[in-house]
């Protein structure tokens, strides 16, 4: 037995797996299609990114004069027309000396819904709330009192339509969508065939037909010397529209309730509707936040439809805007660009919250 | 709420009716006419309503405006029409438009969301960003808006037809749209067609026979590469029998506009490449979402048993995740077709955009806007029953 220690020898350090260098060894360069998909990619990227990048920042004018975006074009994005036209286009035809009501009544609006997706707010007063906002909204953009001058729904146009219109036709359908969606779990004939049937001949039918009918056929069905105002139709309309959609994503939820916890009701004698109230209901509609979030997205996109209709909302308003503007016309995919912008940012944060609400819900059901 | 107590066994006394308004039974069928005659006076009040506004203001009614001349023309035909055609057939050209665009714009929409889809589980993090936000950035934009953006590229932004750009001397685009050079049709054509069939035919009983022996002996036959030589042969030989022709219609630029070939106008690509990228952003999603579901241990599983990647996708992940994706695919095909409405936004003749001048030219909005209904309640219908069809095909087969 040698006194002499002898040290094994050492081991090799560990393969390092965080930094960017083994990042991009897994993640860029794990096999060759890989590889040649990188280089491919970032050639594609050296090619095209120079000539967009000074389209987009380096060549692009950024104050409002015809002239140097004329002389820039084909070269540079003229983000000047932006400059010269964003009153014209967020809030449409409204007086533009008045478009501080405008403003003021979407910023009001916007934090109402920003409120009501935080849990904390989740209480009775938020209702009260929303009836209060909706009060002011409507105060501030009709005028007509204490000073404000009247301003007809006609004239109404651009983001605060667009988010107005969204809003309420959500949230007016969405006690009508209960009551189809329970109505159609019903065990009465008569009303499963009549939720059954609405649904489906909504859900059948674009959009678009429904506008159709809201500015063609509702003139037709009010009684005669009855005109309704076209803002109120397209309202009803989209309200009708989105009803039938968000019904079936209430059911989804009504259908994952276990049936257990009906029963239970009705062994403590609750009768249906308090059931329903205390029972189902709460656990269903909680279950069903992100599939509202969603159907919010989608009502919210297709608020543009309502410019064929010749209400002027944000997409409506940008044409508005331009196409009676010989000296800006040219820069219109400036401007489109401009308005893709806004409503990527409400409905990308919408989308995102929808996640975040699904995750934060599931929690209780995560062990 | 249908009464409980009349559900007994059969050898018990059948329950005594209770007429009054405390039965649950009762109050349902009261519930029920109460519903009914809520509606039925709505109704009522509705077209009563119309009748009188239409006997007011001289609104004639019904569907006789069909058979008479329509006195408009439209700019993208499938079928011969013109403008002293019957609504009818204005009618009907703006149907075959609309299942023209939705039909193609369906296969190339899931060819490109199913790309998208898989690209979002790629070992490559460029490849995995980029279809991320391709996906983000499509989906939360209003696609009304995308298929604005992209006529006005089509025509402001691409050079007028005298001067139509070049794609290697075949293809040539304008803003009076893409021509492409076609084959002159003759007897080669239609017997190289007739070739592939037959090709078609030889690799479906291949495929069969396959499948038969390797159930049999356990040795797996190959099925794709002789299916594909199959089909090219069926075509290579229909075309040498019918003399090898090779005429093609090829477009030519002239002075003013880009003669011969066949061509698509602006406001068909602009449909077509709009609703194809939007609705591409959701089947990606539908698609990623369905290979998501299937658990991990299955390819783990898949590949103890020894079989290849391949197979493990194709055997054992995709047969589990066409289940998840096939509804809501199916959802995406009917946006898809309803979104096809907003052609009209853009001028072209779809079915919404016939309607709308129909409405302006005879008043008779009632009829167009149930026309309008009609084709796309029947398109939807349509399309949900093949879907369903496909997706009992697909669904468990639980024994």
């Amino acid at each position: 037995m040698s006194d002499t220690f002898q040290p094994i020898a050492p081991r090799p350090a560990p393969i390092r797996t965080e930094g960017f260098v083994p990042w991009a060894k897994a993640n860029l360069f794990g096999n060759w299609a890989s590889s040649l998909a990188t280089v491919l990619l970032l050639g594609l990227a050296l090619w095209w990114l120079p000539g967009l990048l000074n389209w987009v920042i380096f060549k692009a004018v950024w104050v409002p004069k015809v002239d140097q975006c004329q002389a820039a074009r084909e070269i540079g994005a003229c983000w000047g027309v932006v400059g010269e036209k964003y009153r014209l286009i967020i809030f449409g035809r409204y007086p533009f000396d008045q478009q501080w009501r405008p403003l003021v009544a979407t910023l009001a609006m916007v934090g109402l819904l920003v409120a009501s997706c935080i849990r904390v707010f989740w209480r009775p007063w938020l209702v009260l709330l929303w009836i209060a906002v909706m009060a002011l909204f409507f105060a501030l953009m009709m005028g007509g009192f204490g000073g404000l001058s009247f301003v007809p729904t006609d004239r109404w146009g651009g983001l605060p339509l667009t988010v107005m219109v969204a809003t309420l036709s959500i949230v007016l359908a969405f006690p009508l969508a209960v009551f189809v969606a329970l109505g159609r779990r019903s065990k009465m004939p008569a009303i499963k065939t009549i939720c059954v049937i609405y649904v489906e001949l909504v859900r059948g039918v674009p959009l678009i037909s429904v506008l159709f009918m809201a500015s063609f056929m509702f003139p037709l069905f009010m009684p005669p010397g009855m005109t309704i105002d076209v803002l109120l139709r397209v309202l009803v309309g989209i309200t009708l529209f989105s009803a039938a959609y968000l019904a079936e994503i209430v059911r989804g939820g009504l259908q994952a309730i276990p049936k257990g916890q009906q029963e239970a009701a009705d062994t403590l004698g609750l009768s249906y509707w308090q059931a329903q109230r205390k029972i189902i209901l709460p656990q269903a509609l909680a279950l069903v936040v992100p599939g509202v979030m969603n159907n919010f997205i989608a009502i919210f996109k297709d608020t543009s439809l309502v410019t064929i209709v010749s209400l002027y909302e944000l997409t409506g308003a940008m044409g508005l805007a331009l196409d009676s503007d010989s000296d800006w016309r040219p820069f219109k995919i400036e401007a489109y660009l401009f308005i893709t912008a806004i409503y990527f940012a409400f409905c990308f944060s919408m989308s995102r919250y929808s996640l975040w609400i699904e995750k934060r819900l599931s929690v209780s059901k995560n062990r | 709420m249908a009464n409980p107590t009349t559900a007994g066994s059969a050898g018990a006394p059948p329950p005594k009716r209770n007429w009054s308004l405390r039965s649950r039974a009762v109050r349902g069928v009261l519930y029920q006419i109460l519903a009914l005659a809520v509606i039925g006076l709505a109704v009522w009040f509705l077209a009563h309503n119309t009748l009188q506004n239409m006997r007011v203001r001289g609104i004639q009614s019904g569907f006789d405006f069909l058979t008479q001349p329509a006195g408009f023309d439209i700019g993208e035909l499938m079928i011969p029409y013109e403008s002293s055609n019957p609504y009818w057939m204005a009618f009907l050209v703006g149907l075959m438009n609309t299942l023209r665009v939705a039909i193609i714009g369906i296969v190339l929409a899931t060819v490109i969301g199913t790309l998208l889809g898989v690209g979002r589980f790629s070992h490559n993090a460029l490849v995995r960003g980029l279809c991320y936000v391709y996906v983000e950035v499509f989906r939360n934009v209003p696609v009304l808006l995308q298929l604005l953006m992209w006529y006005l590229v089509m025509t402001s932004s691409l050079p007028g037809p005298g001067e139509a750009r070049s794609l290697a001397g075949l293809f040539f685009i304008s803003n009076g749209g893409l021509s492409y050079p076609v084959p002159v049709w003759g007897l080669g054509q239609g017997l190289a067609v007739a070739g592939l069939l037959a090709g078609a035919v030889l690799a479906w009983l291949w495929a069969r026979r396959a499948r038969t022996l390797f159930e049999q002996t356990g040795l797996p036959r190959p099925v794709l590469w002789p299916s594909l030589g199959l089909l090219l042969a069926g075509a290579l030989a229909g075309w040498a029998i019918g003399g090898a022709p090779t005429d093609w219609n090829v477009p030519v630029p002239g002075d003013f506009a880009v003669q011969g070939g066949s061509s698509l106008t602006p406001e068909f690509l602009s449909v077509l490449i709009g609703l194809v990228l939007y609705t591409a952003s959701y089947i990606a999603e539908v698609v990623r979402a369905g290979i998501a579901s299937v658990p991990r241990g299955q390819t783990e599983a898949a590949g103890a048993l020894g079989l290849a990647k391949g197979q493990q996708m194709r055997l054992v992940v995709l047969p589990q995740a066409l289940r998840v994706i096939i509804p809501p695919m199916t959802n995406q095909f009917l946006n898809l077709t309803k979104n096809s409405s907003l052609a009209v936004a853009i001028g072209y003749p779809d079915v919404v955009s016939i309607s709308n001048t129909a409405i302006n030219q005879t008043g008779r909005a009632i009829e167009c806007i149930a026309i309008i209904m009609l084709v796309y309640l029947s398109t939807s219908l349509g399309t949900s029953a093949l879907m369903n069809w496909y997706n009992k095909r697909a669904a468990i087969k639980e024994r």
